[in-house]
């Protein structure tokens, strides 16, 4: 979980960092957008990270998953009075339900832009050199017209952000990192990472419907 | 001629233990094999010694009353353990560990026992260390040491308060990879109802299942009771709920002679009462004597006026305190020995002194060691003309360091924070040195029997040192029933297994049927508790920290209405085939309300105040050690082992007289 | 006798195959200054002398150490209050005219043996895994003082032994997670030099067993920590965490 949690967070930079982008929305911006959208479905050394990333998605959700099994076998009788409240957060404990509803998240998210990108219709453009590409800049933009959407996407990105609060430094302590003087250095990365990361990106679905 | 035979190996002192070991009979290997042994109790004689005798190839069974083997009560020893090592170079030496041992036990312990305990105390430690026992080290990674309860030298080696729960795991950690190889098979949640006496010698037990509630026979060449002590005969103590003494007991209805039943140690520094719910009392560590006063009002008026809560003691001027352990005893001030401090509370409070509702307490003080450690602290922190303020908040800093867990222990019990307000403590019953008579050999007049640690009569006499009652634990368990028990079971080599569908086994596993039947079918109305605590109330009055014959003569008359009463009327719910805390503990009592009485009668035989036995008969009645206790060593010299006649109340005394060929009798001063 | 009046909503459960039910029992003449444990004991008390069956509950040492006592109290393991067992947990943290509700630890780990006694002798099997140095008793080992420890090793090696096998970790644990309490014994070994030759193995064996015995895992909610009446840390069980994958990557 650690391993592959840290993974995804790597990714989640790489990602942000490249669909930041979008935020420019000038004809030159979306050009570049493309561009980038192609490389990334393109280029050999990022085709064999993605079968990392797949692999890392895939398994998180099913370790997560099988964990999560074992925990509820782990105490068939529930107590009958909680205050859970008392000793540890509540998105510590719910880690596979926020994990759940990002994985529903994803699907829906790449259904559209990652799907469509690889194998759907979507109209294409052409680069400087005059070469056709696909238009992967309009399809997002045409989603992200449809307010319910941009709601869907910015809710998500609070689940990330509690998702990340608390797996962030999870992940160090699973991998028996912690220590007096950096673990608090770590959490605090932490703490900063979780609620950066979903900002920006649920600044993107915002941005676009404002300036659509 | 005395049925006793301590058989103490020839030689001089320093030699005995040596030559005891090259002469004993031993097992070869692959006879070990045929061979079981069972151990009753897993504190530190009983898992040391089952685990030791488990590497050395005997087949042992373990069985502990609790829920798991880690839990006997060793584990709340809070001190330290003794062991002459001499690391700190201040003179320590076997010898002088001896000698301090059989002068705190004012003269009424065997000298040869208590030289091999010395002998091996060093061996313990190392012992200890090699099994990961992290005791308390200085910077240079060494071993650290303190002194402790009114010896000369710093002997005592710690982990922090918890010295107990640190050797106790050490030891249980031993026992638990025996278990993992399964060379010992370990029955926790079983309760010893019985022991069962085959031609004479010990064979096996009778154990009660306390999940299933199922009696259950256990067969062995020999058996070693690793029990503890009785100190919960008086309800209240600084004992485990669970501690009790009816392994011992049964023992001793089979034939194994009771040692010295009277020598109880009574603890000075416990919490006092709070009300009639108290279910047990908690031990303040000795070693807060270090730095703390004990005081009480030098004026009645002003005990009075605190009593009825119209003064504090902060109000008390220093003028009309009375420092009475300092005023006394000026040599050895708040650190004379645990008897001496307990009789001394005990008497100002008598006299009308005493500060709390009840008026069964004193004051322990750190306000002046507050001072003094903050006058220092200011000087090492180069604080120029500090305020009072200042000087208080450093001190406490200091003395929080020291003893911070003590205070936060005391706060939480009592309610009321110690650095603010004197703590109030009072004697407590704490430890007793009595029990099962042993051999050097640790064998009871019951061949095949052995008692360890706590359970035997042992090797403190009349009063216990600090720090001891570990370093006799383990040293037992770990470095002389090793040994010992080979010279017993050389002659078992071709016995086979023990059958436990002999008579024997039938007639012992029926008297313990009959028993539970009895609890369960009694048309009862009180619980258990109400004859415990009115046995407790008896003995603490009559048979506590001062004793008169008069008195003991009341007491077990009282003691005899008690028990005759709880058979009539003790109500026990529930049934016999599941888990009954009820029915547990009414085994316990009915015990404890047989042993209560003897140890009156013990008292009552001795004619003499020694160690932890005061008879206010016998104390000086003039000169310098004026009220101080009078030992007789002209007529009472000698261990009196109880036999048991077939009854409660009826037993013959035998006494082995102890000879002193080392260490000249004297009357211990400490003034 | 004090003057509390309290409500106490209690398991019961006659035997391990039993369903088991909340009841509920008035209490009065309560003190603060009782322990729960006395509180309770006044509780059976009256029960025993109506001809009821008393509340089974496991108690030894009544001073925070022995580790028996192990109540789930108003939803925390020994009830509110940091540092403290339930033996250790005074009323006077309660006002008059509360309900309490008291339960036992529940785990798959540790089964119901009644009302709100449970068998912990999981923990006894994960101990004897491995919990332990090889080293036979031998008056003739190397002197305590041959091989010096540091003392700040000598003083975390300490803060993890002080673990009194309670299980309150597993029984607050949303996981029912039981790392904290093997941490506690691993770390303590790791840190000394007599602990360190059969370490790798010690951490293989010691999980393997904690896994077989039905435990959770553990995803660091933390709240142990914050409820164990020792106040063992975290860092242990990064310790564990650290001895246990370098032993994985590392064994032949």
């Amino acid at each position: 979980m650690a391993l592959t949690g840290l993974f995804l967070s790597i990714f989640l930079i790489t990602h942000l960092a490249g669909n930041l982008q979008l935020l420019d929305m000038s004809p030159e911006g979306q050009q570049k957008f493309n561009e980038y959208a192609r490389f990334m479905t393109t280029f050999p050394l990022v085709k064999v990270v993605s079968y990392l990333l797949y692999f890392s998605i895939l398994f998180h959700a099913f370790d997560g998953f099988l964990l999560t099994i074992q925990n509820r076998k782990a105490r068939p009788v529930k107590y009958a009075y909680e205050k859970p409240g008392a000793n540890s957060a509540w998105y510590a404990r719910q880690m596979a339900l926020l994990g759940t509803l990002i994985l529903v998240f994803l699907v829906i998210h790449m259904k559209h832009f990652w799907y469509e990108m690889h194998w759907g219709d979507i109209p294409t453009v052409t680069d400087t050199s005059g070469k056709p590409m696909k238009d992967l800049y309009s399809v997002v933009a045409a989603a992200f017209t449809q307010l319910w959407y941009v709601a869907l996407y910015v809710v998500m990105m609070g689940v990330l952000a509690f998702h990340l609060l608390h797996g962030f430094q999870s992940a160090f302590q699973s991998l028996g990192l912690n220590h007096p003087r950096y673990t608090p250095i770590i959490k605090n990365v932490g703490v900063f990472f979780a609620v950066v990361v979903p900002i920006f990106f649920a600044l993107i679905p915002v941005w676009m419907f404002i300036n659509a | 001629m005395s049925k006793l035979d301590s058989k103490i190996p020839p030689g001089p002192i320093d030699k005995k233990w040596t030559y005891h070991k090259g002469h004993m009979r031993i097992v070869a290997p692959a006879n070990k094999r045929r061979i079981d042994v069972i151990v009753v109790g897993t504190g530190l004689a009983g898992a040391s010694a089952a685990a030791s005798l488990a590497e050395m190839g005997y087949n042992v069974k373990a069985f502990c009353f609790q829920d798991s083997a880690r839990r006997a009560h060793s584990i709340a020893a809070q001190g330290g353990i003794n062991a002459a090592k001499n690391y700190q170079n201040d003179g320590d030496s076997t010898y002088r560990l001896f000698y301090d041992t059989v002068k705190g036990g004012d003269y009424r312990a065997r000298e040869a026992n208590v030289y091999r305990l010395a002998e091996v105390s060093a061996n313990i430690i190392d012992q200890c260390v090699a099994q990961g026992v992290p005791f308390a080290r200085d910077y240079g990674g060494l071993l650290d040491n303190r002194s402790f309860g009114g010896v000369q030298v710093s002997r005592t080696f710690y982990a922090r308060g918890q010295t107990g729960q640190q050797l106790l795991l050490g030891a249980y950690s031993a026992l638990m990879r025996q278990v993992g190889k399964g060379t010992v098979r370990m029955y926790d949640r079983h309760e010893m109802l019985d022991v069962v006496i085959v031609d004479g010698k010990a064979r096996g037990i009778i154990a009660r299942n306390l999940i299933t509630g199922e009696i259950e026979r256990h067969g062995a060449h020999a058996v070693l009771l690793c029990t503890g002590g009785y100190g919960n005969v008086f309800f209240l103590s600084t004992n485990a709920m669970g501690s009790n003494v009816t392994a011992a007991w049964k023992a001793h209805k089979r034939g194994a002679f009771f040692g010295n039943p009277c020598y109880t140690q009574i603890h000075p520094t416990c919490i006092p009462v709070s009300g009639t719910h108290q279910s047990k009392l908690t031990l303040m560590s000795e070693s807060l004597r270090n730095d703390g006063r004990i005081w009480v009002p030098a004026k009645l008026e002003d005990a009075k006026a605190i009593r009825e809560g119209k003064k504090k003691g902060s109000d008390i001027p220093e003028a009309d305190r009375d420092y009475y352990l300092e005023r006394r005893y000026p040599a050895f001030g708040n650190l004379v020995p645990r008897d001496v401090a307990s009789r001394a509370a005990k008497e100002r409070c008598d006299a009308g002194y005493g500060v709390n509702k009840t008026g069964e307490a004193v004051y322990l003080d750190f306000s002046a060691a507050i001072e003094r450690y903050g006058k220092l602290q200011a000087n090492v922190l180069k604080i120029e003309n500090p305020s009072k303020e200042k000087i208080t908040e450093l001190g406490r800093a200091v003395v929080s360091e020291k003893y911070g867990n003590l205070f936060d222990m005391y706060e939480n019990i009592v309610g009321e924070n110690p650095y603010d307000h004197a703590m109030k403590i009072y004697p407590a019953v704490h430890y007793t040195m009595g029990g099962l008579w042993v051999d050097y050999n640790l064998q009871t007049t019951v061949p095949g029997l052995f008692a360890l640690g706590e359970a035997n009569f042992s090797d403190h006499g009349a009063n216990r040192l600090g720090a001891s009652a570990l370093m006799q634990g383990l040293a037992d368990g770990y470095f002389v029933i090793p040994y010992t028990v080979g010279d017993y079971l050389a002659d078992d080599i071709r016995t086979g297994p023990i059958d436990t569908k002999r008579a024997e086994f039938d007639a012992a596993e029926k008297e313990v049927k009959d028993r539970i039947d009895h609890f369960l079918s009694n048309k009862g109305t009180k619980p258990v508790d109400d004859f415990h605590r009115a046995l407790g109330k008896v003995m603490w009055d009559k048979c506590g920290m001062a004793r008169n014959a008069e008195g003991l003569k009341q007491a077990i008359q009282e003691i005899r209405a008690i028990r005759a009463d709880f058979w009539q009327n003790v109500r026990v719910p529930g049934k016999a085939d599941g888990f009954n805390q009820e029915l547990e503990k009414a085994g316990r009592v009915a015990d404890f309300l047989e042993l209560g009485e003897l140890m009156c009668l013990d008292a009552l035989d001795r004619n003499e105040s020694c160690g932890g036995h005061f008879r206010e008969e016998y104390s000086e009645t003039e000169g310098p050690q004026q009220g101080e206790a009078k030992r007789d060593d002209e007529n009472y010299a000698y261990v009196a082992a109880w036999e048991w006649l077939g009854e409660a109340g009826k037993a013959q005394l035998h006494k082995e007289p102890l000879t002193f060929e080392e260490v000249k009798l004297t009357q211990r001063s400490y003034k | 006798m004090g003057n509390m009046k309290l409500t106490l909503k209690i398991w019961r459960q006659n035997g391990p195959n039993d369903q088991g039910k909340m009841v509920s029992y008035p209490v009065n003449n309560v003190s603060e200054d009782m322990s729960f444990l006395e509180m309770l004991d006044v509780l059976n008390d009256d029960l025993v002398r109506k001809g009821e069956d008393p509340i089974a509950f496991d108690h030894d040492c009544r001073e925070g150490i022995c580790g028996s006592c192990s109540l789930f109290i108003n939803g925390e393991a020994h009830g509110p209050g940091r540092l403290i067992t339930t033996c250790q947990l005074h009323m006077r943290k309660f006002k008059d005219g509360d309900t309490i509700h008291v339960e036992p630890w529940r785990a798959e780990a540790f089964p119901v043996i009644k009302d709100l006694a449970v068998n912990r002798s999981a923990f006894d099997r994960i101990q004897a895994a491995g919990g332990f140095v090889t080293v036979n008793t031998s008056g003739n080992l190397v002197d305590g003082n041959a091989v010096p420890i540091p003392k700040d090793d000598a003083d975390k090696a300490f803060d993890a032994a002080t673990c009194i096998g309670c299980g309150a970790c597993v029984a607050t644990c949303v996981n029912s997670s039981a790392m904290l309490f093997v941490a506690a014994k691993v770390s303590q070994f790791a840190l000394l030099p007599q602990g360190k030759p059969e370490a790798k193995r010690r951490v293989l064996a010691m999980v393997e067993q904690m896994d077989k015995e039905g435990f959770g895992n553990c995803s660091n909610t933390g709240a142990c920590e914050v409820e164990c009446p020792k106040g063992i840390s975290l860092e242990h069980i990064a310790r564990m965490n650290r001895e246990y994958l370098a032993a994985s990557v590392t064994k032949e």
